[in-house]
């Protein structure tokens, strides 16, 4: 991790960089019959405007939608930087993008940039997927000469081959994801900034998207992650930065900050509830309501006892009668990696369909099976037959499993370090058979079937 | 073999390593006209892209090109020529005006694209830098195709009143610049203020067809006396349609000094327009 304040070898060198924006003014493009009926309504307002009278706009018409932002990325590292909606994630990409300037501060960049803040950017429905992939690819700043030698690999990377010849028009939208993806993740520029692009297409998809994006990083590539998926920061990323209301509010290892930033009020926490229909995560036919995380007598907490099962809780409201629904969820642990994935097999709602109402269902994770650690819960509704999702909310709920070091757990009388991704109590047994006399014996014993 | 793999600033770099610098704009803006250079790949892309869409999405494909000047030049003749007996230079009418609307159908054309290509490709704008400049370009450039095959037609008239084409055909080139660079020019300030008052694009329309009639084409310059033909060179379209006419007609009167004055009043919009564009250009993907 860079440390030292020498620019030169840093790929990436950031310095006091804040980005203002006038909202009601700017933000939104004006009608020029606003602008005269403004100016027939005020002309003593807009005289004193031209000379130079008019008082500034007031405090509160602007926003700092980053301020203060100083951090160095050296050759070679890859970095997350995480936070919740409007802590200025897309817009410090943005700038390093040069797609919008600063208001203030300094960046330096050594290096070719890429930047990947949407896949598909230009693509037209018109055009076919190779004609697209020559247009995508020299927008995102590939030469020609770039794109056709890498033309069969991008084609195969997306197995798009026999309808390589057809307008995208005509693609499925998973296809299309796909190509679109696969010429970003062609690019080959030493410093590559990427936007949230990883929530595309199917999970196979998504999984094949990561590697090559880890490939990316083995590379020796300077990578600038921003994303929403904490288990992919924490897996791809060695450091991350949490950005909030505009600035830096922690800089370190990944699997810390992404720690920090779980357990803290910004982050996800033992329990999520949405009281705005409007803006919960659902269809037409269920809304997700809540996900808790609830102790064995039934609490919610973010503190689990190792030894003791925990319950994941979903409530949801079913809007739409008809529909058989499976409530899911995935485990991840703070590395990011997936523990398992459990779906409802409860027998009687297996099969059955679901009139409308308000329906909490429960999974329960025995006691001894989870490490020590953070376990980040990811909650989904799905109908199997036909298919369809209903919602997916990542991140849903956060816990912390505890071990209080009591002597019963898997630990037994270990204090020292323990890793691995589960950690049941397994039934241990011994067999114990007197010294033999003759050494011989004993070889032949474990030769026997 | 550990040594080998430690330092990566010991690995050979081919090229010297580009080194970007962001921070708030300055006063003095630049024109980095070199950075358009560099992406001219880009532009050449943009440009592909729009001929080969255009020509796909419509039924009647290239038709296009030659169905808008013709049957505007049958129109004209009839009512101008026909009726009004409208003078032309004592050329036929119908080539008289076809000559004419040509360059105009380009530059027209070439003018209400880019005017509508800022707010039409906003979602490249939000999402991926690249000089600005290259989208009110490549939409002119793309209408070069349309123009080609109206030109086309213009030759098969020629051939059918059997207008001659003298040596000052080699100057056509240059009259086909000045209509770029025109429709540049003010596609460049539209597409800007475009971004900023949406009524651009519904003011379009009533100005290109305001323009046109501010243009000779259904009628010839030599209308006007000098010095007044001179002065009437302001509008740089008039350089550009008596230029073609000169150029391909061999009408009599030169219309020297009056194109000389359309060429300056065209390269000082462009130039305007340019300056304008760039010191807009950063909070484009703000505002778009």
């Amino acid at each position: 991790m860079p440390t030292s304040s020498d620019a030169a070898g840093l790929a990436l060198h950031v310095e006091g960089l804040g980005k203002r924006y006038r909202i009601g003014r700017r933000l939104r493009y004006k009608a020029l019959r606003d602008v005269l009926a403004s100016a027939a309504g005020a002309p003593i307002r807009i005289a004193r405007t031209l000379i130079g009278r008019e008082a500034p706009p007031p405090p509160e018409q602007t926003i700092w939608a980053l301020r203060n932002v100083s951090f160095g990325v050296g050759h070679g590292e890859v970095v997350g930087v995480i936070g919740r909606n409007g802590a200025g994630k897309s817009t410090l990409l943005k700038i390093l993008s040069r797609i919008t300037v600063p208001t203030e501060g300094r960046a330096e960049i050594r290096g070719r940039v890429g930047s990947l803040l949407e896949v598909g950017t230009g693509f037209h429905l018109e055009l076919t997927g190779g004609e697209n992939i020559f247009l995508n690819g020299a927008i995102l700043g590939m030469r020609r000469t770039e794109i056709a030698r890498k033309f069969d690999e991008i084609v195969a990377f997306a197995g798009v081959e026999q309808f390589i010849d057809s307008p995208v028009k005509h693609y499925s939208s998973g296809m299309y994801l796909r190509l679109a993806f696969s010429v970003a993740a062609h690019l080959d520029p030493e410093i590559l900034l990427v936007d949230e692009v990883l929530a595309v297409g199917d999970v196979a998809f998504q999984r094949k998207c990561l590697d090559k994006m880890q490939d990316v990083g083995r590379k020796g590539r300077t990578v600038l992650f921003v994303s929403h998926n904490m288990p992919a920061i924490a897996r791809l990323c060695e450091r991350t930065i949490l950005l909030d209301a505009g600035g830096v509010q922690e800089d370190g290892p990944s699997h810390r900050v992404v720690a920090n930033y779980l357990s803290s009020d910004v982050g996800t926490t033992a329990a999520r509830e949405w009281r705005d229909p409007a803006s919960a995560p659902g269809n037409h036919t269920a809304r997700l309501r809540a996900v808790r995380v609830r102790a064995s007598d039934g609490t919610v907490t973010d503190a689990i006892d190792i030894r003791k099962p925990v319950g994941i809780e979903m409530e949801f409201d079913v809007c739409e009668p008809g529909w058989i629904l499976s409530p899911n969820f995935d485990f991840y642990n703070e590395e990011g990696l997936l523990l398992f994935g459990t779906i409802d097999t409860d027998a009687h709602w297996r099969n059955r369909v679901r009139e409308p109402g308000t329906y909490t269902a429960t999974a329960w994770v025995p006691g001894n099976l989870l490490s020590e650690g953070t376990v980040i819960v990811d909650a989904e509704l799905l109908t199997t037959h036909p298919a369809a999702q209903h919602f997916f909310e990542r991140q849903a709920v956060a816990f912390h499993v505890v071990d209080s070091m009591e002597g019963d757990s898997a630990r037994g009388d270990w204090g020292g370090s323990m890793p691995g991704a589960v950690r049941p109590l397994l039934r241990w047994s011994t067999r114990v058979a007197p010294l033999p006399d003759a050494a011989p014996a004993s070889v032949g014993k474990s030769d026997a079937p | 073999m550990s040594s080998v793999t430690t330092a990566p600033e010991a690995s050979p770099i081919p090229v010297p390593i580009p080194v970007i610098v962001i921070r708030p704009s300055s006063g003095w803006i630049s024109l980095k006209l070199k950075e358009v250079w560099n992406y001219r790949e880009l532009l050449y892309f943009l440009v592909w892209r729009d001929i080969k869409v255009r020509y796909k999405q419509t039924a009647l494909g290239a038709a296009w090109a030659i169905i808008q000047p013709f049957f505007s030049m049958v129109i004209f003749s009839l009512f101008f020529g026909k009726l009004a007996k409208m003078p032309s230079d004592g050329i036929p009418y119908p080539i008289f005006a076809y000559t004419a609307l040509v360059p105009w159908t380009f530059f027209a054309n070439g003018l209400s694209q880019s005017s509508n290509s800022l707010v039409d490709s906003a979602n490249l704008i939000r999402k991926v830098y690249f000089p600005r400049l290259t989208i009110p370009i490549a939409n002119v450039l793309s209408g070069l195709v349309d123009f080609g095959l109206a030109f086309i037609v213009l030759i098969g008239l020629m051939l059918y009143y059997g207008v001659v084409p003298s040596a000052r055909m080699v100057f056509l080139p240059a009259f086909l610049l000045l209509a770029l660079v025109t429709a540049l020019a003010v596609g460049l300030w539209l597409s800007v203020l475009n971004v900023e008052y949406r009524d651009v694009r519904y003011t379009l329309p009533f100005l290109t067809q305001f323009w046109m009639f501010a243009t000779p084409i259904v009628y010839p310059s030599s209308l006007l006396k000098e010095p007044w033909r001179t002065v009437y060179g302001l509008n740089p379209m008039v350089g550009v349609v008596e230029g073609f006419r000169w150029a391909l007609l061999g009408t009599k009167n030169s219309p020297g000094p009056m194109i000389a004055v359309s060429a300056v009043a065209s390269v000082a919009l462009l130039i305007g327009g340019a300056f304008y564009f760039r010191r807009m250009e950063k909070t484009f993907a703000d505002v778009v």
